[in-house]
């Protein structure tokens, strides 16, 4: 492990386990729930993270020491703003069904907690290859509680994984649907996207007992 | 009548937290306390009240496609060189925002100390909460036609947010008696009961169905469905009010014992 030490593989392996953004840190869910009924979704949303957060943590990182600390707050908002009209602008130029999808949730990618979370407690105080780190790290974690739960709401709510028939034909009864198995349109609901975060947060918590809260 | 559909359809049917989760991040936040989340709650509401209709202005004169017209006839849509600001309208708004949230805390803190008191440590928060920001994509993506629809959308959708916090934060202060599984304590069985509360809010969405077809046509029929809407939708509020106020009873009553 030449280019990793342990300390750096750390900032990316925590925030996938046992410091994860989402389910422990409680950021960035905002625009994390309303698009996640389709697998497909949440990975290219994951995606626009990745690169957002990655990129704005070494642009933040590398400025930190002249960014007045009183204005710090509109010049990140600055940065990702910019960031986020590059990924705005690319996803309009090569994937417009999908960025008609996403609608305004591309844009408050801007005010996603984890991005503004992650520039105060890490990216104003580290250089920038452990900003980098950490904005991977991070954006990973969020990118695989986004999968499973799109996994999950896609799988049982219109019996697809990413547009492919994964349990057989509903309407010519093929695969599970021969033996009266019915998709739960209900998985496709926005409210259910918060039930399975919740479950998630049990599974996680259960297994991990330091994890739980007093109240 | 149209601003009074459009501010009820923002508080029920449209709720920022529970049709679209935005501003999710300060909802699970600061919803521990009924005080800080009114508190919260009503800087929500002023904030957007005062953002959404100042973004309008903005995208209607600066940022639309031919938007510039009012400089010269030549930018507008028809002229010969076009303009299309649109793709600058995150950083605008979210410039717009942020200076906005900074002025209003100034102004409050000069005027009204005693309103900064109870606000004041919650607005440096609003800047980044991804409600004030959704508000005004919202505003633009949803085409609302004038300034004054505007500014109703802002504030419907803020007491929509307010009325959401309000009610997680007196479930909150409430559970806190009941036995939890301890894996969901906390923000597991946060993240539940908003999911169940989304569940709920979903019936208010046949509350204006149709609506939007209705207005077009313009016919007399128009006037008594909506007058008729308007006595169910009264009736629902009263129905769940009700509801409301006798489950608290029963869990003060089980408290008590």
């Amino acid at each position: 492990m030449g280019l990793l030490s342990k300390k750096d593989a750390k900032l990316i392996t925590d925030p996938l386990t046992d410091n994860n953004p989402i389910t422990i840190q409680v950021l960035g869910i905002c625009s994390a729930l309303a698009i996640t009924a389709e697998l497909k979704a949440s990975i290219v949303m994951s995606v626009s993270v990745l690169f957002v957060l990655g990129l704005g943590n070494v642009v933040i990182s590398l400025m930190r020491n002249i960014i007045p600390s009183k204005i710090r707050i509109i010049v990140q908002l600055i940065v990702v703003a910019t960031l986020v009209i590059i990924v705005d602008l690319v996803l309009k130029a090569f994937a417009y069904e999908l960025s008609k999808t996403l609608s305004v949730f591309v844009g408050l990618i801007i005010t996603n907690c984890i991005i503004m979370g992650r520039f105060e407690a890490f990216a104003l105080g580290n250089g920038p290859w452990k900003s980098f780190l950490d904005g991977v790290g991070n954006s990973l974690g969020y990118a695989v509680i986004l999968i499973i739960v799109g996994f999950f709401r896609e799988l049982l709510g219109s019996g697809t994984l990413l547009g492919i028939k994964v349990l057989g034909d509903p309407i010519e009864k093929t695969g599970l649907y021969a033996f009266g198995y019915e998709n739960n349109g209900f998985m496709l609901l926005s409210p259910m996207a918060l039930i399975v975060v919740g479950l998630i947060i049990w599974v996680q918590r259960s297994r991990n007992q330091a994890l739980i809260e007093e109240n | 009548m149209e601003h009074l559909e459009l501010f009820f359809k923002s508080i029920f049917i449209d709720n920022m937290v529970f049709a679209t989760f935005l501003g999710m991040c300060s909802y699970l936040a600061v919803s521990k306390k009924v005080t800080t989340a009114v508190g919260l709650g009503a800087a929500v509401i002023f904030v957007l009240a005062v953002t959404v209709p100042l973004n309008w202005l903005l995208d209607q004169y600066l940022l639309q496609e031919g938007a510039l017209a009012w400089l010269d006839p030549k930018y507008g849509v028809d002229g010969s060189e076009t303009i299309d600001l649109s793709f600058l309208s995150f950083i605008m708004f979210i410039a717009t925002i942020a200076t906005m949230v900074q002025l209003v805390e100034i102004v409050v803190e000069k005027f009204s100390p005693s309103l900064y008191n109870s606000l004041g440590i919650f607005l440096p928060l609003i800047a980044v909460n991804c409600a004030i920001l959704g508000g005004s994509l919202f505003m633009q993506s949803r085409e609302i036609p004038s300034l004054a629809l505007a500014l109703t959308y802002g504030v419907g959708s803020g007491i929509g947010w307010f009325l959401a916090i309000l009610a997680i934060a007196a479930i909150r202060e409430k559970i806190r008696y009941s036995s939890v599984p301890p894996a969901l304590r906390g923000l597991g069985i946060t993240f539940i009961i908003t999911g169940l509360m989304a569940i709920g809010f979903m019936s208010f969405g046949g509350m204006l169905t149709g609506g939007d077809e209705e207005k077009k046509k313009k016919t007399t029929q128009v006037v008594a469905s909506s007058k008729l809407e308007k006595d169910t939708q009264v009736k629902k509020i009263d129905i769940t009010l009700k509801s409301d106020s006798e489950e608290v009873a029963e869990n003060i009553k089980e408290i008590e014992k």
